[in-house]
């Protein structure tokens, strides 16, 4: 019986000291702001009881919920389609910690316009307008050839020009080309390089091309202000154009039609280097600084006040443009003029290389043979010659 | 052919001097448009 009583008494205190041994300990948690800690975790891990009170009951309280209005509060009578219309239409009042109004729009359905025109018309009418350009410039050389200078040459050379004007010249041409190749470059790279050359190729070439397109952009700004200045003066349209126009420039036909410094088709090509390439910069720095500079709201309500949008059936131009919206116009805007100028361009290197006998001589030495001279620009030639006389007769009267 | 060669000159030294501005200056997206809490990099 005593034994009984010994075994009992040794049973019950085994047992109490095992619970002693399992009860969890107490773990502070106020530097998880009451959550679980790191001990908990390996407690839990090596088997040991955990005591999970403290987040057992903590499934929060519509008592405790914060108002509608304040910062965490529920979307009380706003559903989550509401919600989500009110994110894709941009009437949500959202905050962002970095990026500014920009980072306010989170959806836009204007952007998949944007890149479903640059990457299907945009490319291929573009595309098209190039080598379109470039067959009919061929085909024109295999019917016309090339224009030769009809009388022989004389060997006397009149300066047609200065040096700063063939530097103007060839630091907008030359800015112009990498602008171009690079441009066309970051269009056609993903459809035309990637496929070519493979992924890795396009993608270095593309990043060079980028940082060469903005860089250079500068060059081709400073290029086309030296130009405008300088021969802006011989730009302005003339009754004198007509002439050169009803003769066809002496391009088609046998005709030379008199021009001073310029002729109507040279005017041409330097009004849409100034209107499309102004164009094209604005637009670049716009695209170079993004969101800084957004241009086409402003220039769409110009426009509205005009009428011009609603008399061709465009209706009101919008003027309340998501930021986003700003540099897809500004893109879209910017490539298609650069199509437009390349295409003229291409024009303007034809008639300045394989086009024309001793075009190339006046950009590239900077001086013509009077002949060449008084078939393409006699009016200018007599000037020329005129003030050459003149200044020999001032510096004889002079001496 | 000197003056070509001159204005092309003259383009690639434009475009080194822009890009040391630009990139001394902080231009890029990457700097105007990340905060202490957005890295961009």
């Amino acid at each position: 019986m005593l034994r009984m009583a010994l075994a009992l008494v040794l049973t019950l205190a085994l047992a109490s000291f095992a619970q002693a041994q399992e009860k969890p300990a107490d773990i502070d948690r106020s530097s998880t702001g009451g959550a679980q800690t790191l001990e908990d975790i390996l407690n839990r891990q090596a088997g040991q009881k955990v005591d999970d009170t403290f987040r057992r009951d903590a499934v929060g309280s519509a008592d405790n919920a914060a108002g509608i209005a304040s910062q965490l509060g529920t979307l009380g009578g706003v559903s989550d389609p509401e919600m989500w219309r009110a994110l894709r239409y941009g009437s949500a009042d959202l905050k962002v910690s970095a990026g500014g109004e920009v980072a306010t729009v989170v959806m836009q359905d204007g952007g998949m316009t944007w890149l479903e025109f640059r990457r299907g018309p945009l490319r291929t009418y573009g595309g098209w307008l190039l080598l379109g350009t470039l067959a009919a410039l061929a085909l024109f050389y295999l019917l016309r050839g090339k224009v030769r200078i009809d009388a022989p040459n004389t060997g006397r050379l009149v300066v047609r020009f200065k040096a700063i004007e063939r530097f103007g010249h060839w630091l907008l041409a030359g800015s112009f080309i990498l602008l171009g190749v690079t441009g066309l470059a970051v269009l056609f790279g993903r459809v035309v390089l990637a496929p070519a050359l493979g992924k890795d190729v396009n993608a270095t070439l593309l990043v060079w091309s980028k940082l060469i397109h903005n860089n250079v952009a500068w060059a081709f700004i400073l290029g086309l202000v030296m130009v405008f200045v300088m021969w802006v003066a011989n730009n302005i349209p003339s009754r004198l154009d007509l002439v050169w126009f009803r003769q066809f420039g002496g391009i088609i036909g046998n005709a030379h039609p008199p021009a001073k410094k310029f002729n109507a088709g040279q005017k041409i090509i330097f009004w849409s280097v100034i209107l499309f390439g102004t164009s094209i910069a604005l637009t670049g720095v716009s695209l170079l600084f993004p969101f800084e500079m957004p241009l086409f709201a402003k220039s769409f309500s110009v426009l509205n006040a005009t009428g011009l949008p609603q008399l061709v059936g465009l209706g009101e131009l919008p003027v309340a443009l998501a930021p986003q919206e700003e540099m897809q116009l500004a893109q879209v805007w910017h490539t298609l003029l650069a199509f437009v100028l390349m295409a003229i361009i291409f024009a303007h290197i034809y008639i300045g290389s394989v086009g024309m006998e001793g075009a190339y001589d006046a950009m590239g030495s900077g001086e013509v043979d009077e002949a060449w001279a008084e078939q393409h620009h006699s009016l200018w030639l007599e000037e020329v010659l005129e003030s050459q006389g003149s200044d020999t007769k001032s510096g004889t009267a002079a001496e | 052919m000197k003056a070509m060669m001159t204005g092309f000159a003259g383009v690639v030294l434009v475009a080194v001097c822009a890009n040391l501005v630009l990139s001394n200056l902080g231009f890029a997206s990457q700097d105007v448009h990340s905060g202490a809490s957005v890295r961009l990099d």
